[in-house]
């Protein structure tokens, strides 16, 4: 399986398999290439320009299994016109795909290290192929631990994967809520607040973080404050992306072009563009 | 008699305290247990009590009319539980209800307060971890008054 389409600015035919619902604005959709190809291999975080003919092009994190590439799944909210329309796809549907783009989490780097990972909303989407990579290698990692947070209960996505990894001997997951009806049975504070929580060794621990850009301010803040090393921690950034390739430029952060060296960085080379209310 | 100052000493919230301190909240402590669903304590009931939890969950809430209970917090391990007793008058702000079987220690506001005015010191240390609580809780309410999933 080639690692990416063969020509980069022309999007692929791919079918829609299935469509589920997440939420009440959160699609996930399970694509297969048109007859005739057979699809690339990716890496945990990288990301797709989807294309629904005649409305337009999005990028989408993909957020399937890396060891299962022949399925694309990718998981979309609905708030613009191409997403919504995204949204609206039924099985059988066709849209293009342009792919896969950007810098993937560092899980090749990750053995033999703690590994934390942070997500917050439909952050979780491009950090599921990482976990899926995490646990496929399980005995390679020390304490693995998942913390994931969203507004309220009704806005969590992959709610039954959640539960099928909190079942795990192997993978403690922490999920928590901003606010909740009272018969929510499960957590309700913040995501940084959690990071107390979690078991990992400050020296030896790589976190993965995606997630709204408050969320991981904070959470970079806490995890500095007990003792983790900036180049161990990485971030996924959005930015309004459109070539996938960094020659157009709308996603410029700095020096850096998030399609292209990104969407994953490591802290410590980002840490002044992140903070910078400017750019 | 049982001691409860090893409990104390291994609760986070009084870790590093003096064991001439540990004894002295010990003597205001008691164990107490709650099942899933009962209320450790209610709004506007007076603060007699508050606690430190070692095991189980708790859901602080917010009743309201049209939505019933509004969870705003939940506690566990380690966290403690109706520290905002403190300002007088003495009373609770909220709900707090056990969502699991929960084990804690509660301690007696107005013997603590006592033995606080008593031994400066004493108040200093308990001042210093509800001046840890109040910043942390003041970060949490930021980031929620935020709503960062929806910003």
């Amino acid at each position: 399986m080639p690692d990416s389409l063969a020509e980069p600015m022309l999007p692929v035919p791919y079918r829609v398999l299935k469509v589920g619902r997440e939420t009440a604005d959160t699609f996930t959709l399970a694509l297969a290439a048109a007859a005739g190809d057979q699809g690339f291999s990716f890496a945990p975080g990288q990301f797709n320009m989807l294309y629904v003919f005649g409305v337009g092009e999005v990028p989408i994190s993909i957020s399937g299994d890396p060891d299962r590439p022949e399925t694309l799944v990718h998981t979309v909210r609905a708030v613009g016109a191409v997403s919504r329309a995204i949204c609206g796809l039924q099985k059988g549907d066709t849209l293009g795909v342009r792919g896969p783009y950007g810098v993937p989490w560092p899980v090749e780097a990750a053995p033999g290290y703690d590994v934390l990972v942070i997500a917050g909303g439909l952050g979780l989407a491009p950090l599921r192929p990482a976990v899926y990579h995490l646990l496929a290698r399980r005995p390679q990692y020390g304490n693995l631990e998942l913390i994931y947070g969203a507004r309220t209960p009704e806005d969590m996505v992959y709610r039954q994967e959640l539960e099928r990894w909190r079942g795990r001997f192997d993978f403690r997951v922490h999920v928590t809520v901003d606010s909740a009806r009272g018969d929510w049975r499960g957590n309700v504070g913040v995501v940084p607040n959690f990071i107390a929580r979690a078991r990992f060794d400050p020296e030896q621990t790589m976190v993965l973080i995606c997630g709204p850009g408050v969320m991981m301010r904070f959470t970079v803040q806490e995890l500095l404050h007990r003792g983790l090393k900036r180049e161990n921690i990485y971030l996924s950034m959005e930015r309004n992306m459109k070539c996938g390739l960094g020659l157009c430029g709308h996603c410029q952060l700095g020096p850096f072009f998030v399609c292209k060296d990104g969407p994953v960085f490591r802290y410590d080379l980002l840490q002044d563009w992140f903070l910078a209310r400017e750019v | 008699m049982e001691t409860l100052e090893p409990i104390l000493a291994a609760h986070p919230f009084l870790q590093g305290l003096d064991p001439r301190h540990l004894q002295s909240i010990g003597e205001c402590a008691t164990k107490v247990t709650f099942e899933a669903g009962r209320l450790l304590f209610r709004g506007q009931d007076e603060a007699t009590h508050f606690y430190l939890i070692n095991q189980g969950q708790v859901a602080l809430e917010i009743f309201t009319a049209r939505r019933g209970p509004i969870m705003i917090q939940s506690l566990s391990d380690g966290d403690a539980a109706g520290w905002l007793w403190f300002p007088t008058p003495y009373h609770w702000h909220y709900d707090a209800r056990a969502i699991f079987l929960t084990r804690a220690l509660a301690l007696n506001v107005k013997e603590l307060m006592q033995r606080c005015e008593q031994d400066p010191l004493l108040g200093y240390e308990l001042m210093k971890r509800y001046a840890h609580l109040l910043a942390v809780q003041f970060r949490v309410t930021i980031l929620q008054l935020v709503d960062m999933y929806g910003a």
